[in-house]
Parts: C-alpha cells; structure tokens; sequence
C-alpha cells in the first residue's frame, strides 16, 4: 500500500503536539508503521510549526515535502497557505480560520494577507475550512482547538469513530476526556 | 512490546536495557530528552551537570569505577566536552561508556551545523549513526558492550531529523551489568606523558581492529537492488534514499560511521556502475571512497549545507520536481518570539532603548535580536557574552555604554570564568544575568541556581550574588525586569561607574507551573491615541487594529509592562487581590 502522508501545521503553543500523538497512537493500534517527525526547541515560542505523520505498510522519510501530502490540517489560516506547496495533487486541507499575527504584522512591517482561503479555492484545491476556536470554546476550552480539527480530519480517513475517541481516552489526562471528546465529536460533526 | 518512540526515547531506552547506572548531561536541543527519559528510572542515577566537559569527565569517572556511563550532549556542547573526550580515548574504559551527540543539520535551534563525525575521527574512537528509532533503541543497548570490548569510548551520533522522530520500536527488559572491580592502574588511567606515549599505539592498533569489525558487523548492510547506481549513505539520508529510489538501486547503510570499512566499501563499489555518496553536512564517507581509489560522486552533486529530503534525492538523482500547488500570496515570516510575559522583555526594552551595545548569549534571551527590540550585537556561543564584553572593552576602552547578558543556566555553564577574568583583568564591564530560574530555551530544566535536582527534588543552590562577590565584583544588584524604571535606572548607573558590575534581573520564566499570573490589561479606546509605543516591546499579546492598540486576553498575563510605556494611561488593568 502507498503511504499516506498527513502535516499538521500551526503555530507554537496551540496544541498540535498532541493532536500528532493521538494520531500517531492511533494508527499504530490500527497496525500501520508509523513515523511521526517535528521539530523541539526554538520553534516552540510562537513560531510556525509544522508536524509530519505517515503511515502505511513500510514508512521510510519521515518527514513530507512539496507535493506530498495527502492531507494538510492548518490550525492557523496563515500556515496553511505558508505550507500548501507541500500539498499532493487532489489532496485535501483542512483550515481552522483563526488568524493569529505573526510578528512582522504585529510590528507594522508586513500585512496579514485578507483573502487566504478564496484564494486557496482559487487553485481549485480541496478545502474544508471551519471555525475550530468556537468549536473548541462550544466543548468547554479555547485549548481543545487541536481535537476539534482531529474530528474533521477522522472524516477523510476512513478509521472508525469509536477508536479515535478510546484513542482519547489514553492520550489525555482523565480530567479532560469528557472535554476532549466533545470537542472531537464537534469537529466531526460538521460538514 | 511495541511502542511508537521519538529516537531520543528509543536511545534512552537501549542505554537503560543496556545496563546504565550513571547519565550526567547538560541539556541541549535536539539531544535533550535522551537525559530526560533516563532520569525517569529510579534504579540508576541521573544528573543535570552545568556544563558539558563536566558531564564527560562525570561519565569517565563512573566508568573508571567500572559502571556502564553515559552524557548526552548537542553537536556543539562535543566542542565543549572535545577536552576529556580525546583523552578518553587513550585511556579507554572500565565500564562502558557512551557518548550521544546530537547534530542539527538546517540549524532548527542551533547557531552552526557542525558535523559531528570529524570528533570520532580526530579522536579516533568509533561512532554508530543510527537511522530509526528502531536502531537508536538496538544501537544504544549494544553500544556499552562495543565499548568495553574495545576498551573506548563510543559516539552515538543522532540528528534533528532521528532525535525527535517517533516511529516504532519493539522495546525488551534491562539486563544488569555489575559494576567492575576498581583496580588501580595508572599506565591506563594517569596520562602524563610517559603513560601516554604508550597508549598511543594501542589507540592505532584499536582502530584497526574496530575497521575489520566494521566489514562484516550487523550495523552496516548491503540491500542490492538495481546495479547502475550504488548508494553509499547512513542515518536520515538512508531513509530519504530508500523513499525517492527504492529497489531501483543498491544500498550500503552504514551504522558505524567510524572508522569506515575498506574491503565493504571496495566490494560494493565493484558490482556498481556508479557509486554516489549521500551524506548530510561534510563529505567525509566520499573522502574515505577516494583514498580507496573509488571515482565516488558525492557532494558536487549534494549540498554540504542544511538538511536533505526525498525530494533532494528525488531531484538531483532522477531529475524530476515535484507537481505542486502555488499561491499567488506573499505570507509574512512567523519566527519564534519571547513569550508574553517573559521576564527577559523589560530588561531587553530597557537597553535597546538607551542604545547600549549589548553582547549576547546562547537561550530563550537570543530572541531579543529580533524586531523591534533589535537589543543584541553578537551571539557566538555559551559563554563568550561575558568574556567577550571584557575583550570589547578592551577595545573601546569606556566610548560606549556596553553590557552582556547571559541566562543564570549559560552563566553556570561557562559565564563564571569569563567573569573571573572581567574582576581580575579589570575592565569597566556590565554583566547582566537574566535569571528565570530554569533553563528555558530546552524546555525547563533544573539547573544549580534553582535549587532543586534533575527529578524536581531539593538541593544545593548556587547564590549568584555570593559568588559575584566572591570572584571580586563590589557592584551587584538585583532587579526586577516587570520594572521598566528600575532596569533603566540600574543599566544607566552600573555602565557608568569605573569598576565591573553585575546586574541580576530575576523574574522566574512566566511558563513555569508554579508562576501565579495576572489577570489581563485592556486597552482604553478612548485614551488610545494610536501611537504604538507599547509596540516597540513586540509582545505577541499586543497587535494593532483601527489605528488602535488591542491586547489578546487570551495571551496577556498581565505583566504591566505595557502599561509602564503608555502616556496616555490607556492599558488598564482589572482591580487585582
């Protein structure tokens, strides 16, 4: 079977740690080999992030590069048009639409581009955008942004919805699975 | 049982099967956690040293002791262990001793992309490159037994791509290694000439023998497939070469990547048409492959520089690009920034500000370079902020206001001896500590400023005052840097007076557990007149909308530093217990 490639893009600080940990827990129950790659240190203080999971039969690279990867979920609108040339032909991105400035806008030398996602349907590319910050405070958390964006993406792939939400139940703390599965199952309910 | 590990885990665990007793590191991205996860099992001790030629020397003590040892460091902290690590290897080992170092190539957090490898070979003591996690466990546990049948030291070369991949690794149970018997015996151990001369030849005769295990051992392997290319290639580049080539060519992995073998080598390139190298950072397998005589390709085809891919594989072998989407959209740069909150801002305001030039060091600190606060003027390595500013004053001799500033864990690594030199040479220099109680940059670690140990239990505290009093500085003085005042006030008065000075800006990182935050400040509409003086402080909880400044709840932790710069009394903050 082909390897299926999966990035997970954000900015530093929102969480996409442990959405990739879930996922990658997952998809080794599920018995694929997996390979889950991102970066430590300084890209952790608010900077643009960016988490490589792939999975299938035998995984070799572990990271993604241009053209690769079947899907992309942005947990910032700005990182998804920052990563999209590592986006494959037909594949899917899904976008938080949540805009966070980054420091050159902050400081008045660069604008926060206006029309990122009309201009991502522009080029005619699969795009399922959703407003995961209010999900995430529907569920009980402005933190849960992460598990709402795993909900839509256990949309595209085809694992049952029971194992994503027992795949919460170890991969959180106890205190925050109710929490975590509502958010999940917000996420997936949309669309 | 099978477990989906990072490769700094995956070390971890190998060295603890492996029989480890003892880890001394000092912390250090991408090499961190390999120390972190041993720290978590109680049956061996392990052991935040402040610096890393400490935590080699550490490691050879509890070898000479006869148990198995370890430090974990970054490519750069090898340079500062370089000292016992080529004198290890003359005197090898008594219990095994492992040293893991951990490359940056494409600089992720790091201020070179140093190759590791010329250690092993100028030291002349073997290295394994493991390529999976899966190898990073199998390396690691079979590395002390390498160690002690060698009697050397042994590296354990991991990078960015491999340290902080997970994939999966069938992990076992730790087998006991007793601790040897001390025996004194200085021919091996005391190296004074004399002894030394003698252990010479048994270093040459040893690489010699780890060549010939290095032909036939398990760590290096042929996959043939197609014979018009053969790849020689280890660690992250094999697995970008089996992704982009597959079977269409044949493979020799190598997991020692010191010595390299001959005949291996020679054998392989034989049954190829054309053999090519694909190796990140130096050139160092192809080099071997020409002095066999091997018309090896290698780096006039691959970039010496950054980190390779897939797709650099994919490009420069088969020539082909990727298809790719493109947006017609210029995205602003989002590089990292300081913290909202983060104690090291005021002081950072406080000497931008006053235009002092200002010699940095190696932290979360080094972001006060960026805009706007734009506070620093070097950066070369931990340490060299301080005994820099003495060679700058030197220089300058009192034309500008300078100052230094080094974080309290980079001070205990190498800022006290520059500061001895400061006291004892005698320049007018300004040391700034910017003490947040951890080391903050690799992800909060103890350090012996903060008074507690590895595992978060008590200890010994080093108080920074006493000691700046005890190498001979008269002026030390403590602020706190949520007090813009009082850091302006203290940097004004210390760069001014004709003797050395220490200033102690201490606020504990605003990440930690323990730091109690405010509740956050708004901007008054009304009083906002628009003219983004709290932006020159490039807080990322403060953005500007509608020719107004506005403050992310969300982010702010009500530090008030803002509220300090503001002249109209627009940042308010809610009535506070």
């Amino acid at each position: 079977m082909k390897t299926t490639s999966i990035m997970i893009v954000g900015v530093g600080g929102q969480g996409t740690l442990l959405a990739s940990k879930l996922l990658g827990k997952l998809l080794l129950d599920e018995g694929y080999d997996v390979k889950v790659s991102e970066v430590h240190g300084m890209s952790q203080r608010g900077g643009s992030v960016v988490t490589y999971v792939r999975y299938g039969e035998k995984v070799y690279s572990p990271v993604i590069t241009e053209g690769e990867a079947d899907y992309i979920v942005s947990f910032e609108k700005l990182e998804a048009a920052r990563y999209l040339s590592c986006l494959a032909k037909n594949g899917q991105i899904i976008v938080n639409t949540q805009e966070i400035d980054p420091m050159p806008v902050i400081t008045g030398n660069a604008e926060y581009p206006s029309d990122i996602l009309e201009k991502i349907k522009a080029a005619a590319i699969k795009l399922d955008a959703l407003d995961a910050l209010t999900l995430a405070e529907q569920a009980g958390s402005s933190k849960a942004v992460n598990i709402v964006l795993m909900g839509r993406l256990a949309h595209y792939l085809g694992i049952e919805k029971e194992k994503w939400l027992s795949a919460i139940e170890t991969s959180v703390k106890p205190a925050f699975v109710e929490l975590n599965k509502k958010a999940f199952e917000l996420g997936y309910a949309q669309k | 049982m099978k477990k989906l590990l990072i490769g700094n885990e995956a070390v971890a665990r190998g060295l603890y099967e492996g029989g480890i007793k003892v880890v001394s590191s000092y912390p250090g991205t991408p090499s961190t956690e390999i120390t972190e996860f041993l720290s978590k099992y109680d049956d061996i001790h392990s052991e935040w040293a402040p610096n890393e030629k400490v935590a080699a020397e550490v490691a050879f003590g509890a070898s000479l002791a006869g148990a198995r040892s370890v430090c974990a460091m970054k490519h750069v902290g090898l340079n500062v262990a370089a000292d016992p690590l080529f004198t290890l290897s003359y005197t090898g080992v008594t219990g095994g001793l492992v040293i893991c170092v951990a490359d940056d190539p494409a600089m992720h957090s790091s201020q070179n992309e140093q190759d590791s490898r010329h250690y092993a070979i100028a030291a002349k003591v073997p290295m394994l490159e493991p390529a999976d996690s899966e190898e990073c466990y199998r390396f690691a546990k079979d590395a002390f037994e390498l160690s002690e049948k060698f009697d050397t030291p042994v590296l354990l070369r991991m990078c960015t791509r491999i340290a902080h991949s997970q994939s999966v690794v069938d992990t076992g149970e730790r087998k006991e290694a007793p601790v040897k018997p001390y025996v004194k015996n200085g021919e091996k151990y005391i190296m004074m000439p004399a002894f030394a001369k003698k252990r010479h030849p048994i270093v040459e005769a040893r690489t010699e023998a780890i060549t010939e295990f290095a032909e036939s051992c398990p760590y290096n392997k042929i996959e043939w497939g197609g014979k018009d290319i053969g790849i020689i290639t280890s660690g992250s580049c094999y697995q970008y070469v089996k992704e982009a080539l597959g079977d269409t060519v044949s493979v020799l992995k190598l997991g020692i990547v010191n010595p390299l073998p001959r005949k291996l080598i020679l054998d392989f390139a034989s049954k190829v048409r054309r053999v090519i190298v694909i190796e990140e950072l130096d050139g160092i397998i192809e080099t071997h492959c020409r002095t066999l005589g091997i018309e090896a390709e290698g780096k006039s085809l691959f970039t010496p520089i950054g980190e390779y891919s897939q797709k650099t594989v994919s490009e420069i072998i088969l020539g082909k690009s990727p298809e790719k989407p493109t947006l017609n959209e210029s995205v602003p740069a989002r590089p990292p920034m300081m913290c909202a909150g983060c104690p090291h801002r005021g002081m950072f305001y406080a000497l931008s500000k006053n235009k002092i030039t200002v010699l940095g060091d190696i932290g979360c600190y080094t972001l006060g370079a960026q805009a706007p606060l734009c506070a620093l003027d070097s950066t070369l390595c931990m340490g060299a902020s301080v005994s820099g500013l003495h060679g700058f004053n030197l220089v300058d001799g009192g034309k500008s206001r300078t100052a230094c500033v080094i974080g309290d864990s980079t001070f205990m690594h190498s800022g006290m001896t520059g500061l001895v030199n400061i006291s004892y040479n005698a320049t007018n220099s300004t040391v700034i500590i910017l003490d947040n109680s951890i080391t903050g940059m690799t992800g909060h670690q103890q350090n012996p400023t903060t008074g507690y140990n590895i595992k978060g239990d008590p200890a010994a505290k080093v108080d920074l005052e006493a000691l700046c009093h005890a190498i001979g500085i008269n002026h030390v003085r403590v602020v706190d840097p949520y007090n813009i005042e009082e850091c302006e006030k203290a940097v004004l008065e210390e760069t001014e007076i004709a003797e050395p000075s220490v200033i102690i800006s201490r606020r504990p990182c605003v990440l930690l557990k323990y730091v109690k935050t405010q509740s956050p400040v708004t901007v008054d509409n009304g009083k906002c007149r628009g003219c983004r003086k709290c932006m020159t402080l490039g807080c990322p909880a403060i953005s500007f909308k509608n020719k107004k400044a506005v403050i992310d709840h969300t982010l702010c932790v009500g530090c008030d530093v803002c509220k300090q710069l503001c002249h109209f009394g627009a940042i308010e903050s809610e009535e506070r217990k």
